[in-house]
C-alpha cells in the first residue's frame, strides 16, 4: 500500500527492533512462571530459604527486564507512529495543495479534511497500539502455548475450551452489535438532523405554531436511537463479566484437574505437579488474554484499514492540472486575454457547462459576465487561473496559452478575488499582503494603500491594532462586507495585470459597490478587469459585457448596445429596472 | 472494551463546578434512583462474591498441599465440594454484574432520552433572542455530543467507581484476615508503583495538553487551507502555507510521540505491577510458608489478590477522570436547560379569528436593554464581547444580536395599516427592518408601545393566536426532510391533495413537482437537487395552503438570480391578493408596486409614501434608489 512508503528506513529498524524488545519481554514474562514453579517445588519439598531467595531474585530481575523492556518498546513504537503520522500528513497536505479544483471538488472539501485529520489521527493511534499489542499478542499466545502443551495435555485442552469459549463469545456480541453500531452513527445524525432542522427553521416553525410537529419527529428519532443503544449497552454489558467468568473458571478447572492427576502420580513426583500447576495456570491466563488482545484487533483493524484506504485514495489521485514551463508572456501583448472557442465540461460529467466561447480583452479592458445562475460566468473566469482547464480551445494570456505558463508565472499575473470571500487567522496585513509575486510579498504601504482602495481603510483604522488587527480562523471576526472589501484589498495589493472579480460586490451595498469600483478603475488603469456580476448597476459601465445563457454566449456589446440586441439581457435588465428608466438612458 | 481506552489519553474536560453539576445529575435522575441503588447493589454483591473466592481457591490448593506433605490421595470429593461452590460463586458474580450492566445500561439510556426529549421542548420554548445570538452549533452540541458523553460516561463510571471502591476495600479486608504480613507486603507493592505512574502521568499532563492544542493548531490550518484552496493557488502561496503547515506539524510530532510514549507506557507499567506483587507475593509467601506461618493455600489466594487488588487502583483513576466529563457535560446541559423561558400564556383567553387584517404600530420602542431581556445566564456568554463574537459565527444579520444596552433598534415607531395594504418597508442593513417583523410576530417583545390587529393588543394574545393570523416567507428557505407535500402542507390540518396542487400550480411548481421521480411524494433530503428558487417557490406554496389573513415576506427573494426572481415575484403577488401583506425587500424593483412604502433609518421611519410619492419628494428614498443605477462617473 501506498502510505508505506512514508515509513522511513529508520523506521523499518525501529520496528525490527520492537519486534526484537518484544520477543525478549514474552521470553521474560513466560520466565517469570518457570521460577515460581521451582520456588514451589522447592517449599513442598527440602524448604531451603536461600534458594528461594535466588529464585525470588530471578523472578525480580523477570519483572523488571520486562518492565523495563516494555517501555522502550513504547519509545520506540511511539515515535515511528508520531514521525509516520507527521511524514504522512505532510504528504497529504502537499498532495491536496497540489489538486487543482477538480480533485478538491471530487473528494469535497470536508472529506478532505476529514482524510488529513482524523483518519491520520486513527492510523497513528493504531500504529502505536498495534506496534505493541498487534506484535505482542499472537508471539505471547504462541509461544505460551508450546509451553502449556509440553506440560499437561488436560491442562491444554482445558485452557483450549476457554480461549474458544472465549473467542466465539467476542464474534458473537460483535456479530450481533457491529450492525447496530452502523446504525447507531446514522440514527445519531438524524436526531442531530431534525434539531438542526429546528433550529434552522425557528421562525417558519414558530409563524405556523409547528412545534408539536417538530417535537413528534424529534421524539420518534429520539425514540429509534435510544432503542439500538439500549440494545447494544446491554448486550455489551455481558461481556466484561462473561471474561472474569473464564479466567477464573480456567483457573479453576486447571487445579480440579490436578487433583486427579495427583492421584495418579508417585509421591515424589507430586511437588513438581504443582509447581507445574501455579506455573501453568498463568501462562493458560496469558493465553486467554492474549487470544482476547487479538480479538480486540480485529475490533479495531477494519477502521484502521478505511484510514488507510481513504488517505491512499488521496495520494493516489493525480492532479489533472499540470504545469507548463513558460514564464514570460510576449512583450507587446501584455494584459491582453483570449478566450479561443472554448468549451468546458467538467470531469466525468455529461453536460457541457461552456460551449464555444470566443472573446478578447485588451489591455485595460473592462470585461463584464452576466448570466442566471448556472449559466457558467464562475466557471468561465475560472479557466484564467487554471482552476480547470479548458477541454477544448484555449486561453490565452499575453500571447500564450495558460496552460503553458508555470502555474507560479501565470498566478504572479493575476489578482482573484472569489465569490465567497476567504480570509485567514493572522493580521488585516498578513491578509492582505498575502501570497508570493515574483517570490516577494507586498510592502505595508502596499497594503494601506490596497486596503483605502477596498473602502476598508475606516473599518481598519478604527481597530487600535490597525494594520495588525488579528483576524480569526476563517474571518469568523469580521463581517461578510469587511471580509469582501479585505478580500479586494488582497487582489490590489499584488498589483497584477490582471482581475478577476468573481461576483465579489455582491455582498456591498450598491453606493460601497459603486465608489469601490471608482476608485479601483482609478487606480488600476492599466489592468484588464473581469468580472462577474449579477447586478446591471456593477457592470453598467464595463468596455465589452458578455451575456451568458447555459454556457453558450448570447451577447456581447456595451450595456447599451445589448439593451437593443439581447433579449437575455433586457430580460435581466427589466427585472432590475423599471422600463421608464431604461428608456430614460 | 470500551474505545476510550485505547486512544491516546484525554486531557479531562472539567466542570466549572463538578459538585453542582453533578448534584443536577442525580437530582435528574431522581426516578431513577432506586434502579441505580438495586444496581450498585448487586454490583457490590458481585464484587464481595469476588473477593471471597480466593479464600476457597486456597482450600483446594491447601488440600493438594497436604496430599503432598501428608503422603495421602487427594480427598477428590472434597474437591469437588469447593469447586462446585466456587462455580455458583463465579457464575452468580457474573450474573449479578450482568443484571447490573442490564439496570444501568437502561436507567443510562432512559435518562439521556430525556435529557434530548427536554432539550428539544426547551429550544421551542426559549425566547427567539436566545435562539439569534447563539450558534446552532452550541445547541446541537448538546443535544448529540453532550447527551452522548453523559451516556458513554454515566454508564461506566458510576458503577465502576464503586465496583472499583468495593474490590479495593474488600481484597484489602480479605488479604489482611488471611496474612497480614504477604498483605502488607503486596500492598505496598502495588502503592509503590503507584506513586511511580502517578508522578509519572502527572509530569507527562503537559504533554497531552501541547499535543491537544498542536492538533487543534493542525487541524485549523489544514481547514483554512483546503477551505481557501483557490486563493492559496492563485496567489502562490503554497510555499508560506506549507512553511507554516511543516511548523505546526513539527511542534505536533514533539509533544505526540512523548504522549503516545507516556499514555503507551501505562499498560506495561500496569503489568508490570502486577508481576512485581506476583513475584513478592511468592517469595515473602514461601519464606512465611517454609517457616510454617502460613499454609499453601494463602499463596495461591495472594496471587489472586495481588490481581484484585491492582485492577480498582487504575480503575477508580480511569473512573474519576469520566466522571468528570460526565460533570461538564451536564454541566452545558442544565445550563441550557436552566435558560430563561418565554413567558407562560396559558391564562390569556383573548382570541383573534376573522381579522379583517388593520395593523397598527402605536409608539413601538424596542432594543436589547438588560431590563427587558435577562442575558443569558450561562457564564460563557456573560460578557458582551463574548456573546457578539457568537454572533459572527452563527451568521446571524449583526442588527439582531449586537449587544449594546443603550442602542435602541425601534425608538418610537408608530403606524398604521389598512386592511388588505401591501406595505414595503426599506431601508439599509441595520435600520430595523427585519426586526420589526419580530416584533409583530412576537417572536421578540417590545419595550414600550403597542402593536394592535383590529383594534387587539397582540400582548393580549397568545402568541400562537398571532403565528395563526399570519403566513411568512423568509430570505432563508426552509425545507425539510420529507416529501414535497409535506413540506408545502406543513402542519396545517385538513389539506387536501388537490388543495396542495393548486397552491403549486399557483406558484408554477406543478410541473417541476412532477418531472420529480415521485412527483408530490418525492422525499427531499440533501441528495435532491432543487434550486434556490425552487426552495423559495415550495415555501410560498406552503404560505398559500396555510392561508392566513396577513402575510409577511422577508427578502424573499434575495437569494435568487434575477430570472427566477420574475416567477417569484409573480407567484407572491398572487399571495399578497386581498390580504394585508408586508414586504422586506433588498432589491427596490420589487416593491415598487407597494400601497405604502416604509423608508427606515437607524430605527425610526423617516419617509413614509407610493413609489412615485416618495422619489418626487427626492429624500433618502430617491438616494437609495438612483443608486442602483449611478454611473461611475
Amino acid at each position: 500500500m501506498n502510505i508505506f512508503k512514508y515509513l522511513s528506513k529508520w523506521d523499518y529498524v525501529a520496528i525490527l527492533i520492537v519486534v526484537g524488545l518484544l520477543v525478549l519481554q514474552v521470553w521474560l514474562d513466560l520466565l517469570l512462571p518457570e521460577y515460581l514453579n521451582i520456588i514451589i517445588e522447592d517449599v513442598s519439598t527440602v524448604g531451603d530459604l536461600n534458594n528461594i531467595l535466588v529464585n525470588g531474585g530471578y523472578m525480580l530481575a523477570c519483572a523488571l527486564g520486562s518492565g523495563l523492556l516494555a517501555i522502550l518498546t513504547g519509545f520506540f513504537a511511539a515515535q515511528v507512529a508520531a514521525g509516520f503520522a507527521m511524514r504522512l500528513r505532510a504528504g497529504v497536505f502537499d498532495k491536496v495543495q497540489g489538486f487543482s479544483m477538480a480533485e478538491i471538488n471530487k473528494f469535497s472539501t470536508p472529506s478532505l479534511i476529514t482524510r488529513s485529520t482524523n483518519d491520520i489521527t486513527q492510523i497513528q493511534m493504531t500504529l502505536a497500539m498495534g506496534l505493541h499489542v498487534v506484535i505482542r499478542a499472537p508471539i505471547m499466545a504462541i509461544w505460551a502455548i508450546t509451553k502449556i502443551v509440553n506440560i499437561n495435555m488436560e491442562w491444554s485442552l482445558a485452557t483450549a475450551i476457554a480461549v474458544v469459549a472465549m473467542v466465539l463469545m467476542f464474534v458473537t456480541v460483535i456479530l450481533i452489535t457491529y450492525p447496530k453500531f452502523k446504525r447507531l452513527q446514522k440514527q445519531t445524525d438524524d436526531v442531530n438532523l431534525v434539531t438542526r432542522e429546528n433550529l434552522r427553521g425557528i421562525r417558519v416553525v414558530r409563524a405556523y405554531n409547528a412545534e408539536e410537529y417538530q417535537q413528534n419527529k424529534f421524539d420518534k428519532a429520539n425514540g429509534t436511537l435510544t432503542k439500538t443503544n439500549l440494545f447494544v449497552n446491554r448486550t455489551m454489558s455481558i461481556m466484561l463479566p462473561f471474561v472474569n467468568v473464564i479466567m477464573s473458571g480456567v483457573v479453576l478447572a486447571i487445579y480440579i484437574l490436578a487433583a486427579y492427576i495427583f492421584n495418579d502420580t508417585a509421591l515424589a513426583l507430586r511437588p513438581t505437579v504443582l509447581g507445574n500447576m501455579m506455573e501453568f495456570s498463568s501462562y493458560a491466563i496469558q493465553v486467554v488474554i492474549s487470544f482476547m488482545m487479538l480479538v480486540i484487533i480485529f475490533i479495531m483493524l477494519p477502521r484502521a484499514i478505511a484510514s488507510i484506504r481513504r488517505i491512499n485514495e488521496v495520494l493516489r489521485t493525480k492532479s489533472t492540472i499540470l504545469d507548463g514551463t513558460q514564464t514570460e508572456g510576449e512583450p507587446n501583448r501584455k494584459g491582453e486575454i483570449v478566450f479561443n472557442n472554448v468549451t468546458f465540461k467538467y470531469p466525468d460529467a455529461e453536460e457541457r457547462v461552456l460551449e464555444h466561447i470566443s472573446f478578447t480583452a485588451n489591455k485595460g479592458d473592462t470585461v463584464a459576465f452576466i448570466g442566471s445562475t448556472g449559466s457558467g460566468k464562475s466557471t468561465l473566469i475560472n479557466l484564467v487561473p487554471r482552476f480547470y482547464d479548458v477541454t477544448e480551445g484555449s486561453v490565452k494570456i499575453d500571447g500564450v496559452d495558460v496552460r503553458d505558463y508555470t502555474l507560479e508565472a501565470l498566478h504572479d499575473k493575476i489578482g482573484y478575488v472569489p465569490q465567497r470571500a476567504v480570509l485567514f487567522s493572522g493580521t488585516v496585513e498578513s491578509n492582505v499582503a498575502y501570497g508570493d509575486k515574483a517570490g516577494k510579498t507586498p510592502t505595508l504601504d502596499a497594503v494601506k494603500t490596497a486596503v483605502r482602495v477596498a473602502q476598508a481603510s475606516d473599518f481598519v483604522e478604527s481597530k487600535p491594532e490597525k494594520y495588525s488587527y488579528p483576524i480569526e480562523q476563517g474571518g469568523a471576526n469580521v463581517s461578510g462586507g469587511q471580509k469582501q472589501r479585505l478580500a479586494i484589498a488582497r487582489a490590489i495589493a499584488r498589483d497584477p495585470e490582471i482581475y478577476i472579480f468573481d461576483d465579489s460586490f455582491s455582498a456591498l451595498d450598491y453606493k460601497t459597490d459603486r465608489v469601490l469600483r471608482t476608485e479601483l478603475r482609478k487606480h488600476t488603469k492599466d489592468a484588464t478587469v473581469l468580472i462577474v456580476a449579477q447586478r446591471i448597476g456593477t457592470i453598467k459601465d464595463a468596455d465589452k459585457i458578455i451575456v451568458l445563457d447555459e454556457g453558450k454566449m448570447v451577447g456581447m456589446g456595451t450595456h447599451e448596445e445589448l439593451l437593443k440586441s439581447c433579449p437575455v439581457y433586457q430580460e435581466i435588465a427589466l427585472s432590475q429596472l423599471s422600463k421608464e428608466e431604461l428608456e430614460n438612458e | 472494551m470500551s474505545k476510550n481506552n485505547h486512544g491516546p489519553m484525554k486531557v479531562a474536560d472539567k466542570p466549572k463546578n463538578f459538585k453542582k453539576a453533578i448534584k443536577s445529575l442525580a437530582l435528574y435522575c431522581k426516578k431513577y434512583w432506586w434502579a441505580i441503588i438495586l444496581a450498585l447493589l448487586l454490583a457490590v454483591g458481585g464484587t464481595v462474591l469476588t473477593v471471597i473466592g480466593p479464600d476457597y481457591v486456597a482450600q483446594i490448593t491447601d488440600e493438594l498441599y497436604a496430599a503432598i506433605a501428608n503422603g495421602r490421595d487427594v480427598n477428590i470429593d472434597l474437591i469437588w465440594n469447593v469447586g462446585i461452590f466456587l462455580i455458583i460463586i463465579y457464575v452468580v458474580g457474573a450474573l449479578l454484574n450482568v443484571i447490573e450492566g442490564f439496570i444501568m445500561a437502561t436507567v443510562t439510556n432512559r435518562v439521556t432520552q430525556k435529557m434530548r426529549y427536554d432539550i428539544s421542548r426547551k429550544i421551542n420554548r426559549l425566547p427567539l433572542r436566545y435562539l439569534d445570538s447563539h450558534p446552532y452549533g452550541d445547541v446541537l452540541s448538546r443535544v448529540t455530543n453532550d447527551v452522548d458523553l453523559i451516556g458513554q460516561t454515566l454508564n461506566n463510571s458510576v458503577t465502576t467507581l464503586v465496583t472499583s471502591i468495593a474490590l479495593f476495600l474488600g481484597s484489602m479486608l480479605m488479604m489482611f484476615i488471611t496474612n497480614w504480613i504477604l498483605a502488607l507486603s503486596a500492598i505496598a507493592t502495588s502503592v509503590l508503583g503507584f506513586i511511580i505512574i502517578a508522578v509519572i502521568m502527572s509530569r507527562s499532563q503537559k504533554y497531552f495538553v501541547q499535543q491537544q492544542a498542536s492538533l487543534g493548531d493542525i487541524n485549523g490550518q489544514i481547514e483554512e487551507v483546503y477551505s481557501g484552496h483557490n486563493v492559496v493557488k492563485a496567489y502562490n502561496n503554497e510555499r508560506h502555507t506549507k512553511a507554516t503547515f511543516d511548523g505546526i506539524n513539527k511542534k505536533l510530532y514533539n509533544s505526540a510521540w512523548k504522549s503516545q510514549f507516556l499514555s503507551g507506557t501505562m499498560m506495561p507499567l500496569m503489568q508490570f505491577i502486577g508481576n512485581l506483587g506476583y513475584v513478592v507475593v511468592c517469595v515473602v509467601g514461601a519464606v512465611l510458608l517454609i517457616n510454617g506461618y502460613i499454609t499453601f493455600g494463602v499463596i495461591s489466594a495472594f496471587i489472586i489478590y495481588v490481581r484484585l487488588f491492582t485492577q480498582p487502583l487504575s480503575q477508580m483513576a480511569q473512573a474519576f477522570t469520566s466522571l468528570q466529563s460526565t460533570g461538564a457535560a451536564s454541566e452545558r446541559v442544565f445550563n441550557f436547560l436552566d435558560e430563561r423561558e418565554m413567558d407562560d400564556e396559558s391564562a390569556k383567553t383573548a382570541k383573534l379569528e376573522n381579522v379583517k387584517g388593520a395593523v397598527e404600530f402605536d409608539h413601538v420602542k424596542f432594543g436589547y436593554d438588560a431590563k427587558n431581556f435577562d442575558l443569558p445566564t450561562s457564564p460563557v456568554f456573560k460578557n458582551s464581547k463574548k456573546f457578539a463574537k457568537f454572533d459572527k459565527v452563527s451568521g446571524i444579520k449583526p442588527s439582531i444580536c449586537t449587544y449594546n444596552p443603550k442602542k435602541l433598534i425601534i425608538k418610537d415607531f408608530s403606524v398604521s395599516v389598512s386592511p388588505g395594504q401591501k406595505v414595503a418597508i426599506v431601508g439599509p442593513t441595520g435600520a430595523g427592518k427585519t426586526t420589526l417583523v419580530n416584533l409583530l410576530m412576537r417572536f421578540y417583545e417590545v419595550n414600550s408601545g403597542e402593536i394592535r390587529i383590529d383594534g387587539v393588543p397582540t400582548s393580549s394574545l397568545t402568541r400562537g393566536n398571532v403565528h395563526d393570523l399570519f403566513s411568512m416567507v423568509l430570505q432563508d428557505t426552509w425545507i425539510f426532510d420529507g416529501t414535497v407535500a409535506e413540506n408545502i402542507v406543513y402542519d396545517k390540518k385538513g389539506v387536501t391533495k388537490e388543495q396542495v396542487v393548486e397552491a403549486a400550480k399557483a406558484c408554477g411548481l406543478d410541473h417541476f413537482i412532477r418531472t420529480l421521480p415521485h412527483g408530490y411524494d418525492t422525499k427531499l433530503d440533501e441528495n435532491t437537487t432543487i434550486s434556490a428558487g425552487q426552495r423559495q417557490l415550495m415555501t410560498i406554496a406552503r404560505a398559500m395552503v396555510q392561508n392566513s389573513p396577513m402575510l409577511i415576506l422577508d427578502e424573499a427573494t434575495s437569494s435568487v438570480d434575477t430570472r427566477t426572481e420574475i416567477l417569484i415575484q409573480q407567484a407572491m403577488d398572487k399571495l399578497t391578493v386581498g390580504r394585508t401583506s408586508f414586504v422586506i425587500a433588498h432589491r427596490l424593483s420589487t416593491i415598487k408596486n407597494a400601497d405604502v412604502i416604509l423608508v427606515m433609518r437607524d430605527g425610526d421611519v423617516i419617509e413614509k409614501g407610493t413609489h412615485e410619492e416618495l422619489l418626487a419628494k427626492n429624500g433618502f428614498y430617491a438616494t437609495l434608489y438612483n443608486s442602483q443605477f449611478e454611473s461611475d462617473e
